[in-house]
């Protein structure tokens, strides 16, 4: 076990320099350190200067989002002496626009995340006296994995569509709008088609595969697309045949 | 969307904004099988075309079947076949395992897991390959 390791950060400060280059540090590699706690070394006692973004340090906030060694990780999640001896690279999440060092910008997927209405829609609210909206667990079941989303954009950064076409509205959106499309209690699919089935929407998404391998929460973004442009494709049919439907 | 519309301001002074190469594909096996399962639907494409000309020769007559024996056994459209094949199976196999992350099979009110699905396409394959093999060898 080696106890010391370098940690190789993208540094890109739009000020002074038109490219990001990396600069190298090195951390101690302790058993129980994730990359987060290397580069908070690296923020506290070796340089002030880096920028980049964390919050939570437990896998539920999503603000941690790097490349490590090419990859989209979330560097509270990924240990630090599993790239021993090292070094270790750190670059922004692919696909977005760099602010600073490995921060980007991420102005883009809220709002395509406001866009799809990821909330519960009622065509009529029933009541406070008839109670709450019920569930069984196998209803739960339907969209539960979808909910498990934390907005870390890992998906985004491993989806080579959103990379070509940054119009794509992307994994993570489309999955959010499907654990609502499948909630027994929301009645807002057909608000969400507009967007969802424009090309944009599901209809860029080749089924690379790439945004379920790197989720951090297996809430698998593919299949959520590939099941919405089943269930697209038979409204699609059903519109057809039946004109006056949903008139 | 909003990253278009956000205005340049003392805060924000240049984005940092790679372009994404065109043989981004190239740099893992993944990627790679990927671009070959697209690249398959040529061969899927040429296979068919390949099986209406079959048909259509076998439909005028026995004369024009010959014709169409002899030019299949032509050393070009005879390796051309040979790829088509590989690929055909590799096009298959691939969206038969994608296959239960598209569909969700409920059975008697319950979700049937993923393997029975993709098992459903392997056993419907193995019946139709073997149907196949009883015409031919009757």
């Amino acid at each position: 076990m080696v106890d010391r390791i370098t940690i190789e950060v993208a540094r890109y400060r739009p000020e002074k320099e038109a490219e990001p280059s990396f600069q190298a540090y090195e951390v101690p590699c302790r058993k129980d350190w994730v990359i987060l706690d290397g580069l908070n070394h690296i923020k506290d006692h070796l340089d002030g200067t880096l920028s980049f973004r964390w919050s939570c340090r437990m896998g539920v906030c999503g603000s941690c989002g790097m490349t490590v060694n090419g990859e989209p990780k979330l560097t509270c999640a990924t240990f630090l002496a599993d790239y021993a001896p090292g070094p270790v690279r750190i670059e922004p999440l692919r696909n977005f626009p760099v602010i600073r060092d490995v921060i980007v910008d991420i102005g883009d997927f809220m709002q395509k995340l406001s866009a799809v209405k990821p909330w519960i829609i009622r065509d009529e609210e029933k009541p406070l006296a008839e109670g709450e909206y019920r569930q069984t667990p196998e209803q739960l079941d339907e969209y539960k994995q979808f909910s498990m989303c934390i907005n870390c954009m890992l998906c985004y950064s491993a989806c080579p569509v959103y990379g070509l076409d940054p119009e794509f509205i992307g994994p993570a959106a489309i999955a959010l709008a499907q654990r609502y499309n499948l909630d027994s209690r929301d009645q807002g699919a057909r608000q969400r088609r507009e967007i969802l089935s424009k090309h944009v929407g599901i209809w860029s998404c080749t089924f690379v595969g790439e945004c379920t391998k790197v989720c951090p929460k297996h809430v698998d973004p593919a299949g959520a697309i590939q099941r919405y442009k089943l269930s697209s494709a038979m409204e699609w049919v059903k519109d057809f045949v039946m004109p006056w439907r949903g008139q | 969307m909003t990253t278009e519309r956000n205005r340049y301001t003392e805060f924000r002074p240049r984005w940092y904004r790679p372009r994404m190469s065109t043989w981004w594909w190239l740099k893992r096996w993944s990627s790679v099988a990927f671009i070959l399962r697209e690249l398959s639907s040529i061969f899927i494409a040429w296979f068919i075309y390949f099986f209406l000309r079959l048909v259509h020769a076998l439909g005028r007559g026995d004369a024009a079947y010959r014709e169409f024996l002899a030019w299949a056994a032509s050393p070009g459209i005879l390796a051309l076949n040979v790829i088509t094949f590989a690929f055909v199976l590799f096009h298959a196999v691939t969206w038969f395992n994608l296959a239960p992350q598209a569909m969700v099979v409920h059975l008697g009110g319950r979700r049937l897991p993923g393997a029975f699905v993709a098992g459903a396409n392997y056993v419907a394959w193995v019946v139709a390959t073997a149907f196949v093999l009883w015409i031919v060898g009757r």
